[in-house]
């Protein structure tokens, strides 16, 4: 047995224990009555098969005989999980709860046991029903045994208590690395009550049932290698993950060969050997769409797809080309990533997705350019070090990882250390942005490439 | 910072004066406002030292405590200080108007003026919300006794200081974050704190630029803190000593007399500079011409005022400690639901702020091109009036097509994108993208449009995405139903000894 298949079987079947242990769960609460606990949390660093494990609960709950409501955050992740659920358990009815002027998507029309409807009475018979939180909350009367709540923490608590009542016992799934859910109103009024309505989901379900177990998945099948222990020191410090592949499983090549190289080529170069580029600008202070920054986002998706670049992966060993599709860039700002779109010009619509850390969660591609939220700033605020956003935006690719920023980043994080006030009552919260951004610099800078 | 707004600050540095960030009035200016200055002791959580209050410049009412330690004397000055502002309220529940009656509904009454409070600063609000929470639970009968008008004073403090939370009420305001509002100074946010420097900016004296009337507002001297906190070398030079001779030990009448007045002209001292500043920018607000929607926001604090007043008269128990599971997520939801409505209306009545989302592709301004005033949609059972208009932009565009659009120069009349393009024929550098739109309502209900409801080709016109229609109410759960995730049902409040022996802070 080589190597890379010792560690596949071993992680495999670190992964399987951890999703197990969940089912357990699950099967030994059911029919339970009482004080027992009424849910099971499940954290997820990315990538860990997360909707996997939604799948396969919804369809063992659905197996017992036990009905339940899935509940998801967007119409996107609806669709997506009505379409994986209809996938793996084929005769099983699916409900797909809707707005007014749903559409179906085309991979939720495609299964003949999914029934979209809009009121959750002409669903009746369906032991499973999908629907967005803000869906489910319109949803004023009956109560379903078991709920499965997707995106846990990218969920507002006030949402949780609007559907709270339409189920008895749940299985919250997220991953607590990534975004806090945020509100347009900036108010201390709740700060430090246990159910403080500007706090995520799970986070208020554990202040509030402490005894609640939490459950981790412990292998990210996303991440390479090389990405993984970087992210999960920087953002998962105290309960880690591994990579569920090896170095030889995952590896880019190129089909073309470059003539005169130049530090564009270099970064591509050193991210396709290494994992990781931080492609370093000169030093200094510019507005939020910093042109250069934004031109050298661009130049780096183009070049990255001019050089004709083949990933090869536990999934397709032979080699698969990337295409523009496959490649995401991500940014702080929505001005930003309209800049970058606009310099792509014909690039963005030929698939390049350009967004918002906040529009990326829960998405993967095989090769992303990151722009640094500090890059270019005069001072580091709460929302640029929010440690959310850069676990986002570093932890979205399969293969490499790009970041674009302006030489200074150390400097400007020891110039501001946080100085966010703490709260009697609030819990401290893990990781700090501030040190998350120092241990992903102290990473990247092995991987410098100078602008010029 | 937005970039108007930093392009506002630059100006006002190398012009060396404020410059204006909105063409009209954000916020309702009463015609008799009561101004309250306040200072709290230092080194106490919230004990209050001196409030100058009134409706007038010219008849000011200075309350001081002499020994803000003493609890005896914190009661009697927020008896005194009930006196004021309940005394004010009531002035304002004298008269009643008619509300004509919306859909099916009957007529309402409510006053037909509502009490606003202005405060120097930001931490006004503090002082206001902490001295409302001191007070509100307390009993004018049985064990440590208060004067009845505390427990009421400390309830209105409590509803002026909630109402300031909601974004576009007027109940009680700053007058920092009211000028702000419409001015950009050319100092920084936290310079703007301060109510002596930013006037400065706005308005400074004769023969002084802004910046150096600013930097002149420094001097704790001629411009004494505007409260509540006070200055610390006032407080060791001056305040100790008089406290300290306030308080002595077997002193007569006469004596104690003559040092409680040496305290009050010392403290009046400190709040008199800021007592004219606040009614100085209350004078300068009021010159603004008020933005279209102010005065509904402000009837909207009428209903607020006139609700909460006859809460009161009904025997209403004071506000809780704290909100409930249930009750936060409902005011989550409502702040929320303010917050974009307050926006929208702030956009709609202003051009300059709707400039803001033209920069940030939230809006856009262009001409007219091309229309079909008399398009019919038949389509549906019924023949609708939707005519299509397209509007040529240079502005930056990040709107998608089936967005709904507002021009604020035909509120009543929405838009729906139908598609975005780029102008091929362009004669200018930069990018122009021509935006077709289908619009639908506020023409009438014929199938021709009223004259004048559907733009005409060259006018030109601003289209946005905020929108101030009506956003319905989130549906929470009762209270009584608090789900398991959020600690279950909380217990029912029941007045108890310990509201009356609680301590002050």
């Amino acid at each position: 047995m080589t190597a890379a298949n010792m560690l596949r079987a071993r992680v495999t079947e670190l992964a399987d224990a951890a999703v197990a242990d969940v089912l357990t769960d699950l099967a030994s609460m059911t029919g339970l009555a009482g004080d027992h606990p009424r849910g099971v949390v499940v954290d997820s660093p990315p990538g860990a098969g997360k909707s996997m494990l939604v799948v396969r609960a919804a369809a063992d709950l659905a197996a017992a005989g036990e009905p339940l409501m899935v509940v998801a955050q967007t119409n996107g992740q609806v669709d997506d999980l009505v379409d994986r659920l209809a996938l793996a358990a084929p005769d099983l009815a699916i409900g797909r709860l809707s707005a007014q002027d749903y559409l179906p998507a085309p991979a939720v029309a495609r299964h003949v046991a999914v029934r979209v409807a809009r009121q959750v009475g002409d669903l009746a018979g369906c032991p499973v029903v999908v629907g967005t939180a803000a869906k489910w909350a319109t949803v004023g009367e009956g109560q379903w045994p078991w709920a499965i709540v997707d995106e846990a923490y990218q969920m507002r608590s006030d949402m949780l208590l609007r559907i709270a009542s339409r189920f008895r016992r749940g299985l919250f799934v997220g991953d607590p690395g990534q975004l806090d859910p945020f509100s347009t109103v900036e108010i201390d009024r709740w700060t430090g009550l246990t159910w403080d309505p500007m706090q995520s989901a799970v986070a208020v379900l554990l202040r509030n049932n402490p005894d609640l177990p939490v459950r981790r998945l412990p292998v990210s099948w996303r991440l390479p290698s090389s990405a993984a222990p970087v992210v999960a020191e920087a953002f998962y410090p105290f309960t880690g993950f591994v990579a569920g592949t090896v170095a030889e499983q995952r590896w880019m090549e190129f089909s073309t060969r470059v003539l005169r190289t130049g530090p564009v080529d270099e970064a591509i170069d050193m991210a396709a050997a290494s994992g990781w580029a931080l492609y370093e600008l000169p030093a200094r202070h510019t507005v939020r769409t910093d042109g250069e920054a934004v031109a050298a986002c661009a130049k780096l998706a183009e070049r990255v797809l001019q050089r004709g670049v083949v990933g090869h992966c536990e999934r397709t060993p032979a080699g698969q080309p990337l295409t523009a599709g496959r490649i995401a860039i991500g940014t702080a700002h929505r001005d930003q990533a309209q800049a970058i779109r606009a310099q792509l010009g014909p690039l963005s619509a030929a698939g390049v997705t350009v967004d918002t850390a906040n529009r990326l969660q829960g998405r993967e591609y095989d090769l992303t350019i990151v722009l640094h939220p500090l890059s270019g700033r005069r001072d580091a605020t709460a929302f640029h070090l929010e440690a959310g956003r850069l676990c986002v935006l570093t932890s979205r690719h399969r293969h490499a990882c790009i970041v674009v920023a302006r030489v200074g980043i150390p400097e400007l994080l020891d110039a501001h250390p946080s100085t966010e006030p703490v709260h009697i009552n609030v819990p401290a919260k893990f990781p700090d942005g501030w040190e998350a951004n120092q241990a992903v610099m102290a990473s990247l800078v092995k991987h410098r490439v100078r602008a010029s | 910072m937005s970039t108007l707004t930093a392009l506002a600050r630059a100006q006002a540095v190398s012009r060396g004066i404020a410059q204006p960030v909105s063409t009209v009035r954000h916020v309702h200016i009463s015609d008799r406002p009561l101004v309250l200055v306040a200072l709290a002791l230092a080194g106490e959580a919230n004990a209050p030292l001196a409030v100058m209050v009134g409706d007038d410049l010219r008849s000011a009412r200075l309350l001081v405590v002499s020994q803000p330690r003493n609890r005896d004397q914190r009661f009697a000055f927020a008896a005194r200080l009930a006196e004021v502002v309940v005394g004010y309220v009531d002035d304002c529940r004298s008269t009643v108007e008619n509300v004509p009656p919306g859909a099916g509904a009957e007529i309402r009454e409510r006053f037909a003026t509502a009490p606003q409070i202005i405060v120097p600063n930001s931490a006004g609000f503090g002082f206001v919300r902490l001295l409302g929470r001191s007070t509100r639970f307390r009993r004018p009968s049985g064990e440590y006794a208060v004067d009845p008008a505390v427990p009421v004073l400390g309830r209105w403090l409590t509803f002026f200081a909630e109402r300031a939370e909601i974004p576009g009420s007027c109940l009680l305001l700053a007058a920092t974050q009211a000028l702000a509002l419409h001015w950009a100074s050319g100092q920084s946010n936290v310079e703007d704190l301060n109510l002596a420097a930013l006037m400065g900016w706005i308005d400074p004296p004769p023969g002084m630029t802004g910046p150096e009337a600013a930097a002149a507002a420094e001097d704790p001297l001629t411009w004494p803190p505007a409260g509540p906190a006070t200055d610390p070398t006032f407080d060791n030079e001056v305040l100790a000593p008089l406290i300290t001779a306030c308080g002595r030990p077997g002193m007569s009448t006469r004596p104690r007399h003559t040092a409680v007045s040496a305290l009050e002209n010392a403290l009046a001292g400190q709040l008199a500079p800021t007592w004219r500043l606040v009614w100085r920018a209350v004078e300068l607000l009021r010159a603004l011409p008020p933005g279209a929607r102010v005065a509904a926001r402000w009837e909207s604090d009428k209903d607020a005022f006139t609700g909460y007043s006859d809460y009161l008269r009904d025997g209403g128990t004071p506000q809780p400690r704290r909100d409930s599971a249930v009750a936060a997520a409902r005011r989550l939801n409502w702040l929320e639901r303010s917050q974009a409505s307050y926006a929208a209306q702030r956009a709609l009545d202003d051009p300059l702020v709707l400039a803001e989302y033209r920069l940030t592709g939230e809006a856009f301004g262009g001409e007219v091109t091309a229309a079909e005033p008399d398009r019919v949609d038949a389509s549906g059972k019924r023949r609708k009036l939707r005519p299509l208009v397209t509007v040529v932009t240079g502005d930056v565009l990040r709107i998608e097509p089936g967005t709904v659009l507002v021009s604020p120069s035909r509120p009543a009349q929405s838009a729906r994108v139908v598609s975005v393009s780029a102008v091929p024929d362009t004669r200018a550098a930069d990018a122009r993208a021509a935006v077709v739109l289908e619009l639908s309502g506020g023409m009438g209900r014929a199938l021709t449009a009223v004259p004048g409801s559907v733009p005409q080709v060259g006018e030109r016109l601003c289209y946005t995405t905020l929108t101030d229609s009506y956003q319905p109410r989130g549906s929470f759960p009762d209270r009584d139903d608090t789900p398991w995730t959020h600690g279950g049902p909380p217990p029912v409040y029941v007045p108890t000894n310990e509201d009356v022996t609680e301590e002050w802070s």
